[in-house]
């Protein structure tokens, strides 16, 4: 490796020289309106001479540096133009008249009062915080009791845990297909009329579906935790006379506290980004009447749906950025929440 | 004592069968219809009159030659997607945590790292609309189309994946002996032979986990690529095809079931063989 680094001068100046020559003629070419169709191989070929002549260059003193620029640009790259990049621009976009593609001018605050006027997105907001505090509560009781029932004396553990996490490896998409073929047609046995086509009851099954998606997963972490409790605490309140109930409330739940913490905040973001299901299940579609003085015919739209679809199928694209910036707010504050109270535990503990 | 406990023990095993055939009944349903014609599916969904395996052969032909799902181009496409993804997050990812957690006294790192910690709770919501446009005017700047190509969505998942992996990473190599790197240095090996030769080889098992949750993550998901690839563009990833498919033939349940056990057999088939990775994955991700 040594002496590939040391001895190649020539080379590694024609390559980084190159290379830079190959950018910028790309570049050169790009600007001026150009649709030559190798200027995109042109600029790919530059960008890998660069580096190349760039690692080879033969200095002993520099070369630790040059690898790690070399080592940190591709994933730091990536992650700007992916990332940082298109947030930066949509907190930007949000307040302008932006159509997806150009904008005009800007607007000030006006996506985010006309937003607040709009009663369907009242709606899905109200909606979507219900439908959060409802699995958050249910998903960490189910999945617990589930973990109890795992971490027990009874036989066939191993098949129980994998039986009960097999549904999170399918997406929602095609999860909430195969859902509604459940809800549609075989339980309209017992139900008469589908679930999903009355709004109440299709909010429920909303329900049903994502904690029999996700109370497998968080089963397992809570498994985790259960089992990290040492035996002779365990041990010692057994022989103190502690019954199961004792046992549970005094010993066990103290005892995971923080794996309680992690599955909270876990369920709680997971739940208000459900899209997936939200939308291969009902399309958010269902009536309310008389909500805020108007009909809203996306019953059962949550936030994450409502987004994708004032941008995606209403084409406005402006309105929907300022949504999403909203939903960032929201989830940024609940991620502040959980570092504050993650941390307060840390200092008691 | 001994015979309360056993009483107790059978309860709960009723219990935990009645509960797991709650979860699997869905599967049972998906694989049992998928050998079944439309009418028997109609008529008798839960039953099994009607199954047949010839009918499964029907539908299964019908699903895989039909022209808006493509079954065999979109699996490809997914895998492709998937497995070029998590070879890149791996080592890039890699390479981008050893620098960090080498030079974590240092400023630059530390504020790098900061913001890759801080950027894990941007939901992609935010950054998805202004994502395309970016995508389509970089795309047409310098000739390289990154919507509707698979190098474009390889990019992206690299973006957003970047985040999480470098934080299990670097948390991981923090923990590994520098002395180890003296050690090498001071045999003669470069900075990059020490990382690729000696350090990368250690992160094998954080490596796992870290390629289980994008694995997870990136085949599954259906967002990015319905909006990168467009609903009916030339490039589908199977969830994307499976939506496409499910629109254009509304109630149509043989097909709709049989495209549904394909989409998920090939998950159900890869935690056959990993399951307990998988697991353990899953739950380290999330703790940490």
């Amino acid at each position: 490796m040594k002496s590939v680094a040391q001895g190649n001068k020539p080379l590694s100046i024609i390559l980084f020289l190159g290379g830079i020559a190959l950018i910028v003629g790309a570049l050169v070419l790009d600007c001026m309106g150009s649709s030559y169709e190798y200027r995109g191989a042109m600029l790919v070929c530059g960008i890998i001479g660069f580096f190349l002549g760039l690692y080879l260059i033969p200095t002993k003193k520099h070369h630790r540096k040059i690898v790690y620029f070399i080592f940190l640009f591709p994933l730091l790259f990536t992650f700007l133009v992916t990332v940082i990049f298109p947030l930066v621009l949509g907190i930007g976009y949000s307040f302008t008249d932006w159509t997806g593609i150009k904008f005009s001018k800007f607007v000030g605050f006006e996506n985010y009062i006309s937003m607040f006027k709009d009663p369907a997105f009242i709606w899905s907001v109200l909606l979507t915080f219900i439908f959060v505090v409802l699995n958050m509560i249910l998903v960490n009781l189910i999945a617990f009791l589930l973990a109890l029932l795992c971490t027990s004396t009874v036989r066939g553990i191993g098949f129980f845990r994998t039986a009960y996490f097999l549904p999170n490896l399918i997406g929602g998409i095609v999860l909430g297909y195969i859902w509604q073929f459940v809800f549609s047609n075989v339980l309209i046995s017992i139900t008469k009329t589908s679930w999903l086509s009355q709004t109440n009851m299709a909010l429920f099954a909303i329900v049903i579906v994502y904690i029999w998606q996700y109370a497998g997963y968080i089963m397992l972490i809570y498994i985790t935790g259960l089992t990290q409790i040492p035996g002779d605490v365990l041990e010692a309140s057994s022989i103190d006379g502690a019954n199961a109930i004792q046992t549970l409330f005094r010993i066990k739940l103290p005892m995971i506290a923080s794996t309680i913490t992690i599955c909270t905040f876990l369920t709680l973001t997971s739940a208000f980004k459900q899209f997936d299901v939200n939308m291969a299940l009902t399309g958010g579609t269902g009536f309310v009447q008389n909500f805020m003085g108007s009909i809203v015919t996306t019953g059962t739209q949550m936030l994450a749906l409502n987004i994708y679809n004032t941008a995606i199928r209403q084409n406005n694209y402006a309105l929907g950025q300022a949504k999403a910036v909203l939903f960032f707010i929201i989830l940024a504050c609940v991620s502040l929440i959980q570092v504050r109270v993650s941390n307060k535990k840390e200092v008691e503990m | 004592m001994k015979g309360a406990r056993r009483t107790k023990n059978i309860i709960l095993g009723i219990i935990g069968i009645l509960i797991a055939a709650y979860v699997l009944f869905p599967f049972y349903l998906v694989v049992m219809n998928s050998f079944k014609a439309q009418t028997s599916i109609v008529e008798s969904p839960v039953s099994l009159a009607g199954a047949s395996v010839a009918q499964l052969w029907e539908n299964l032909t019908k699903v895989a030659s039909n022209s808006n799902f493509n079954f065999w181009y979109a699996f490809g496409t997914s895998a492709l997607i998937t497995v070029i993804s998590l070879v890149l997050l791996a080592v890039f990812g890699g390479m981008a945590a050893w620098v960090i957690s080498r030079n974590n006294k240092k400023k630059w790192a530390t504020a790098i790292y900061m913001v890759f910690i801080a950027s894990m709770i941007i939901p992609f919501q935010v950054v998805m609309l202004p994502l395309i446009s970016t995508f389509r005017d970089v795309g047409k700047f310098v000739g390289i189309s990154m919507l509707q190509s698979i190098p474009g969505i390889v990019f992206a998942y690299c973006g957003f994946g970047g985040a999480m992996t470098v934080f299990i990473l670097t948390g991981f190599i923090k923990g590994i002996p520098y002395e180890l790197e003296e050690a090498a240095s001071i045999d003669g090996c470069s900075p990059e032979g020490t990382f690729f030769r000696i350090i990368f080889p250690l992160l094998k098992p954080v490596i796992t986990t870290v390629t289980i949750l994008n694995g997870m993550w990136i085949w599954n998901d259906y967002l990015l690529p319905s909006l990168m690839l467009g609903q009916n563009g030339k490039v589908k990833t199977l969830p994307v095809a499976v939506q496409a498919f499910v629109g254009s033939y509304v109630k149509q349940w043989d097909l709709i079931l049989t495209a549904a056990l394909l989409a998920i057999l090939p998950m159900i088939i890869i935690f056959m063989f990993a399951q307990k990775q998988i697991m353990s994955g899953m739950v380290e991700g999330a703790v940490k």
